[in-house]
């Protein structure tokens, strides 16, 4: 069922509203479980569209199977969507940067506010996210240390191929999913693919993860998905390779393979000059999970990440 | 004057952006002056550019301390400038959301970074930013609470206003919030206007930092003494919000001392020119901040007053 999480009025003829799809089970159940699905916080990362469509799919192909209530937010920030912007455009911030939000707030708490009351009271969340427009990533789950003991054993049901713990900063203080696990509701960072794109097939191995995570909460009398469990980091096992040239960055590795130490993964080109090409060598051996895929690069930006170690 | 390059960020097409101070004295590094990280703050930017200027014939003519050092980083953002854009790079972001940054991250952490640690060498540091909503505020200087305060030196400049903000979450990447936690004597100052210039506002601006400066006995200048500043806690602030989105038509100007039930702003709808909403005062008081664009959302913040206070 179509909810309407929040709304507010535009100047011009238009109303802003932000949906949940609310899908409960057929037969009256005490004290029903409830997973909440959220996407599209950042407007350009795609990936959690399919997510959500297909989690609803499957569930309306055997409803009369689901024991708890699932919702499903698939776009936390419309306009941004509409517009291919991370940002939400009315007032160009980074949504996931405005949490927990503030009831009695300005526009933008209320926003925050809105979406954090009503995802308040779930057994579990996932927040799920793309890559961004210029790296590829595989489906991992980023947790930060201090929820780490309450969230791993969610995290290793989720089918995703990698947990990062304590990684970048979407996990840190005014994100959507610290505001939460500090609120003591249970959420996941899931990120994966990359952003303006939908990976089918990384879609639907999360989407198994999130069935067997229902099974698990005894939401769902359908069969478990057969799933794996991710290989499960931390900061200090993950080799980070930035570019320390501006240029032009040609991969010359797959993404999602192994590398060894010393391999040439890709080359930083001068287009002017023709000249020879800066290679991009690794220094530890690893899965490389993270791979640039836009070609312009400046100093700094990230080209590759290696997780090393044993996993 | 000495000029220096504190960064530089290179770009594969365009020139390298070299983010440039100019040193004024020798010595203890006593007072540094940061200009706008945003593209589209084209007021404080000229407020720094007349600092230069100022500070400039002030060194001429011997009237900087012994054994003191003044820096003055005009513009953190010019690659923005060029663009009307108030973001920086590719990815968009706001350099005032990147603090403290990091050598060796991304490139707008190691541009961050590399402005960060140039700064935090001077026992005073000033920055001139900006409100994110469309607006004007009446001058003010604004601190971040921490163990360090001392509101009482915020007092030196002689603005009308000392607002000492207590930091959320989404402060503690911006620029004031890292130097304030680290020494103290961190202060923003917030003029009247953004985008457009306002020469008034500008002179005013100029001469609370030399005022200042004079005060902590870095340079020797004759000046008008300014105002004995109101303290005030930004959470005493009686915000007043659009109760409907429209076209929105300012009854009353910054700084203006109004009334219990004084009609503030309407808000009209664009379509039809009929009347939405009336916005009254709740309360006795002065306008601090007053929203300055033709459209408002609902729940915009409208206005904010200093509950009580009078000319």
């Amino acid at each position: 069922m179509r909810e309407t999480v929040l709304e507010f009025e535009l100047p011009v003829g238009e109303t802003y509203k932000i949906f949940r799809n609310r899908i409960e089970p057929q037969t009256q159940i005490n004290s029903p479980g409830r997973l909440s699905i959220v996407s599209g916080t950042h407007g350009d990362e795609l990936e959690g569209q399919y997510i959500c469509y297909e989690v609803a799919r499957r569930i309306s192909e055997a409803p009369e199977k689901l024991m708890g209530i699932v919702d499903i937010y698939p776009a936390l920030n419309p306009f941004g969507i509409d517009m291919a912007s991370k940002n939400n455009p009315l007032y160009n911030a980074d949504m996931n940067r405005t949490f927990p939000g503030s009831a009695g707030g300005n526009l933008m708490d209320r926003v925050s506010s809105g979406i954090v009351e009503s995802l308040a009271g779930s057994d579990l969340v996932l927040d799920i996210h793309a890559s961004d427009i210029f790296v590829r990533e595989i489906p991992q789950v980023r947790l930060a240390e201090e929820f780490a003991e309450g969230l791993l054993p969610f995290a290793k049901l989720t089918n995703a191929d990698m947990i990062w713990m304590n990684a970048t900063a979407t996990v840190h203080e005014s994100t959507l999913a610290h505001s939460m696990n500090i609120m003591g509701v249970p959420t996941l960072v899931i990120e994966m693919g990359q952003g303006h794109q939908i990976n089918k097939p990384y879609g639907d191995q999360i989407v198994d993860g999130i069935f067997n995570i229902l099974c698990e909460l005894g939401m769902w009398m359908g069969q478990r998905p057969r799933t794996h469990l991710p290989a499960i980091s931390s900061d200090g096992s993950v080799e980070f390779i930035r570019s320390e040239k501006a240029g032009i960055f040609i991969p010359l590795t797959e993404h999602n393979h192994f590398v060894k130490a010393g391999d040439v993964i890709g080359e930083i080109l001068d287009p002017f000059s023709g000249g020879e090409p800066l290679r991009i060598v690794t220094q530890q051996s690893g899965l490389l999970f993270t791979q640039r895929i836009y070609p312009v690069v400046s100093e700094g930006d990230l080209l590759a990440r290696i997780l090393t170690g044993a996993f | 004057m000495e000029r220096e390059d504190i960064y530089t960020f290179k770009s594969t097409y365009r020139q390298d952006m070299k983010v440039k101070g100019f040193r004024f004295g020798s010595g203890q590094r006593a007072a540094c002056i940061v200009g706008p990280t945003r593209g589209r703050e084209n007021q404080q930017l000229y407020i720094c550019g007349r600092l230069v200027k100022t500070l400039e014939e002030l060194e001429k003519s011997g009237a900087i301390a012994n054994d003191k050092e003044i820096l003055v980083i005009p513009c953190a953002n010019y690659y923005a400038f060029n663009l009307e854009n108030n973001f920086f790079g590719v990815k968009n972001l706001d350099i005032n959301r990147c603090f403290p940054g990091k050598t060796g991250g991304e490139p707008i952490s190691r541009l961050a970074g590399g402005i960060y640690d140039r700064i935090k060498e001077y026992t005073y540091t000033i920055q001139f930013t900006s409100f994110f909503e469309r607006s004007e505020c009446v001058p003010h200087v604004r601190m971040m609470e921490t163990e360090h305060t001392n509101s009482s030196l915020a007092n030196l400049f002689g603005l009308p206003y000392v607002v000492v903000r207590r930091p959320l979450p989404i402060d503690t990447t911006t620029m004031n919030y890292n130097l304030q936690t680290e020494s103290g004597n961190a202060f923003t100052i917030f003029t009247k206007e953004t985008e457009n210039i306002d020469e008034k506002a500008a002179k005013g601006a100029v001469s609370a930092v030399l005022r200042f400066l004079t005060r902590m006995g870095i340079i020797r200048y004759e000046c008008h003494s300014g105002f004995i500043s109101h303290m005030l806690y930004e959470d005493d602030l009686t915000d007043v919000y659009a109760g409907r989105g429209g076209l929105f038509r300012s009854k009353v100007v910054c700084g203006e001392d109004v009334r219990y039930g004084t009609k503030m702003a309407e808000i009209l709808d664009p379509f039809d020119g009929s009347l939405r909403e009336e916005i009254t005062a709740s309360t006795d008081g002065i306008v601090f901040f007053a929203h300055n664009s033709a459209m408002i959302n609902q729940y915009e913040t409208a206005f904010r007053m200093i509950h009580r206070l009078h000319e």
